[in-house]
């Protein structure tokens, strides 16, 4: 199966700013994938610079096999639903759909209309007078009703009550079941992701921390609790992602493939969140030069 | 993406057409009686005293819907851009709708391709149709109008023939770059207004004179060029030179000097130069010769050598010079769409 993302030491620079840097990574197709990372960590940009609204500085990116945003028929095997989920405020729900349906080839028109009927939304209102969870709707509807390989959502709930989140999850998750097609979706809050995706990407300080599958993850990251001890005296296939001390215990987050029979150490499993907090916690190389300065 | 554009438009374009064929309908139907009246008028008129008398009346009648109808030829344009170029862009990237509709299965180039293209060639449209059919009305007018409102005065000019096809397209497209350049709606609006108004100023006033190399010429001095003679208290004579040109009406005057016998300029258009060796006492241009205009006094001014010395665009220029003046705006106007094309496929994200 071929990849949906795949990136080489990609890099996206503002001015002097590097709002993402040195990204490897190489997504197969048929998942769910969960960008997670502080707000300013670069999902954004990487999300843009798959659907090619962006040029990256540094590095390759290929989607589905092509570059992104080339030409019209990479764009359609690509959707894209924008963060806060713009809508032409002027136009109605059914010109939208007239929208979509004019400027796709694959436009499934029976699948938009459905949903919007399922919705309950009425096509001849204008978007603009529309609530923030059925504009998110309408534009879900958009992107899935043209049909594509891959579906990129940047941050699609965060501007959402709970309710209207769960929704829009909910329908985001019956789509995926019912045709076959990957996503990438974006968001700062691990528990919208949690209920729906089977592969994480955790961004932070503009850097890809750890991807993967979520599972496969979980199975290899523990929490040891144990009696203080220096991270240099680990097994050396123990990887630390974050590591906290007080006079006479540490406590340890580590990625390991090897059980752990060390038996001075108390080993639990970590939730899907812990693991995203212990790698967006993970001090950069220049913070831990600070520290040890200021403990000097 | 037609459907979109024009969608998105309709609105606007059909408020515009509603006003463009509300003025088509008053020109058309004021124009008829406009050109019986100066048709019948012209008729009526044998002496070339009483016809200057004929298109005095006439203008004098229709001068506040002629400067109207100028006004409405040189607004448009501007509000074109403003209203339509400069939002083109903008509104999309301010409401984020740019990010809906570059991920449709359309490239941003045809996208942009399309808005420019179909938006533009209305604006043009637009524009032409209302600076044809005000030329058309005002064609009387236009051949009795004063000094300072004749077809090649900068004012009339502009707004005659297809000039304001060029300044609508530039003025489009101008607004459409500096609104992708600025990205936000009203400082794109008023950077579009300053730079077109600029524009057009330094148009009439520093290019326009020469897009054709002017034709200077000498010309003896009569009662056409001149505004009058004048007696000082010293009994020095002098003669205030004019801006009109004998044999050449209706042409644009860059410049108009009385020149003495050894070429140099002793005033310029308006002014009184001190013409040397006429006798304010005896001959024709004494006070006791009656008025000096009417009898001999202009031969005696011209025997001494003293000439009107002008630089003067002809009015059989008119027409290559419209077209002229609209290549260059077009030229302009494909600039600045090939700056559009430019930025949104480098810079704009």
């Amino acid at each position: 199966m071929t990849a949906v993302l795949q990136a080489q030491g990609l890099g996206k620079r503002y001015g002097k700013r590097w709002a993402l840097r040195e990204c490897t990574i190489d997504i197969p197709a048929g998942h769910v994938v969960g960008l997670v990372g502080h707000n300013g960590a670069g999902k954004t940009t990487l999300l843009k610079l798959a659907s090619g609204q962006l040029e990256p500085t540094a590095g390759d990116i290929t989607v589905l096999g092509g570059r992104p945003g080339d030409r019209p028929a990479q764009l359609a095997r690509v959707g894209f639903v924008a963060q806060d989920t713009p809508a032409y405020a002027g136009l109605t729900v059914a010109e939208h759909l007239r929208l979509g349906a004019r400027l796709n080839p694959r436009w499934d028109a029976a699948m938009a209309r459905e949903r919007i009927a399922r919705l309950g939304l009425d096509p001849t209102q204008r978007a603009g007078k529309l609530s923030g969870g059925q504009r998110a709707q309408l534009a879900l509807t958009l992107g899935l009703a043209k049909r594509p390989e891959l579906l990129i959502l940047d941050e699609p709930v965060a501007s959402l009550d709970p309710l209207a989140r769960r929704e829009f999850l909910q329908g985001l998750m019956e789509a995926t079941a019912e045709h076959e097609f990957s996503v990438v979706l974006s968001s700062h809050l691990v528990s919208d992701l949690e209920r729906i995706c089977d592969y994480l990407i955790v961004l932070s300080d503009s850097r890809v921390q750890v991807a993967g599958n979520v599972d496969r993850l979980l199975a290899t990251h523990h929490r040891l609790t144990g009696p203080r001890r220096d991270p240099d005296r680990l097994p050396a296939g123990q990887h630390v992602v974050s590591g906290r001390h007080t006079d006479r215990q540490s406590t340890y987050v580590v990625r390991t493939d090897a059980p752990i029979h060390d038996p001075a150490w108390t080993v639990t499993r970590l939730s899907l969140e812990d693991l995203v907090l212990a790698y967006m916690d993970k001090p950069t190389a220049a913070d831990r030069r600070a520290l040890l300065e200021v403990q000097r | 993406m037609i459907w979109l554009t024009w969608r998105q438009l309709r609105g606007s374009a059909i408020m515009l057409a509603i006003l463009l064929a509300l003025l088509v309908a008053i020109l058309g139907l004021t124009g008829s009686p406009l050109a019986a009246d100066y048709a019948s008028g012209l008729a009526a008129c044998t002496r070339g005293e009483e016809c200057l008398g004929f298109y005095d009346q006439l203008f004098d009648d229709y001068e506040i819907p002629f400067l109207a109808s100028i006004l409405v030829v040189l607004l448009l344009p501007a509000l074109i851009g403003l209203f339509w170029g400069a939002p083109l862009i903008t509104r999309e990237l301010e409401a984020d709708t740019h990010l809906l509709v570059w991920n449709q299965s359309i490239t941003r180039t045809r996208w942009l391709a399309v808005k420019l293209g179909l938006t533009g060639l209305l604006a043009v449209a637009a524009a032409g149709l209302a600076g044809l059919a005000v030329t058309w009305w005002s064609g009387p007018l236009d051949q009795s109008a004063p000094q300072g409102f004749a077809l090649m005065d900068p004012l009339v000019f502009s707004a005659r023939g297809i000039a304001p096809l060029g300044y609508a397209a530039f003025a489009f497209a101008l607004g459409v770059t500096v609104g992708m350049l600025v990205r936000r709606t009203l400082p794109a609006m008023a950077l579009t207004l300053v730079i077109f108004a600029a524009v057009q100023i330094a148009m009439p006033m520093l290019v326009r004179p020469h897009l054709i190399p002017p034709v200077t010429g000498t010309f003896e001095i009569g009662q056409e060029n001149t505004d009058g003679f004048g007696i000082n208290r010293d009994g020095t004579f002098d003669v205030r030179i004019g801006a009109a040109i004998p044999g050449h009406a209706g042409a644009w005057v860059l410049a108009s000097d009385l020149v003495d016998p050894s070429g140099r300029t002793i005033a310029s258009n308006g002014a009184e130069g001190v013409v040397k060796g006429v006798s304010t006492t005896s001959g024709p241009c004494a006070p006791a010769a009656g008025p000096p205009s009417a009898n001999g006094c202009p031969a005696e001014v011209n025997r001494l050598g003293y000439r009107q010395k002008a630089t003067y665009q002809p009015i059989e220029r008119f027409w290559p010079l419209q077209w002229i003046e609209t290549g260059v705006y077009a030229l302009f106007a494909a600039g600045l769409t090939w700056l559009c094309f430019w930025w949104i496929r480098r810079r704009l994200t």
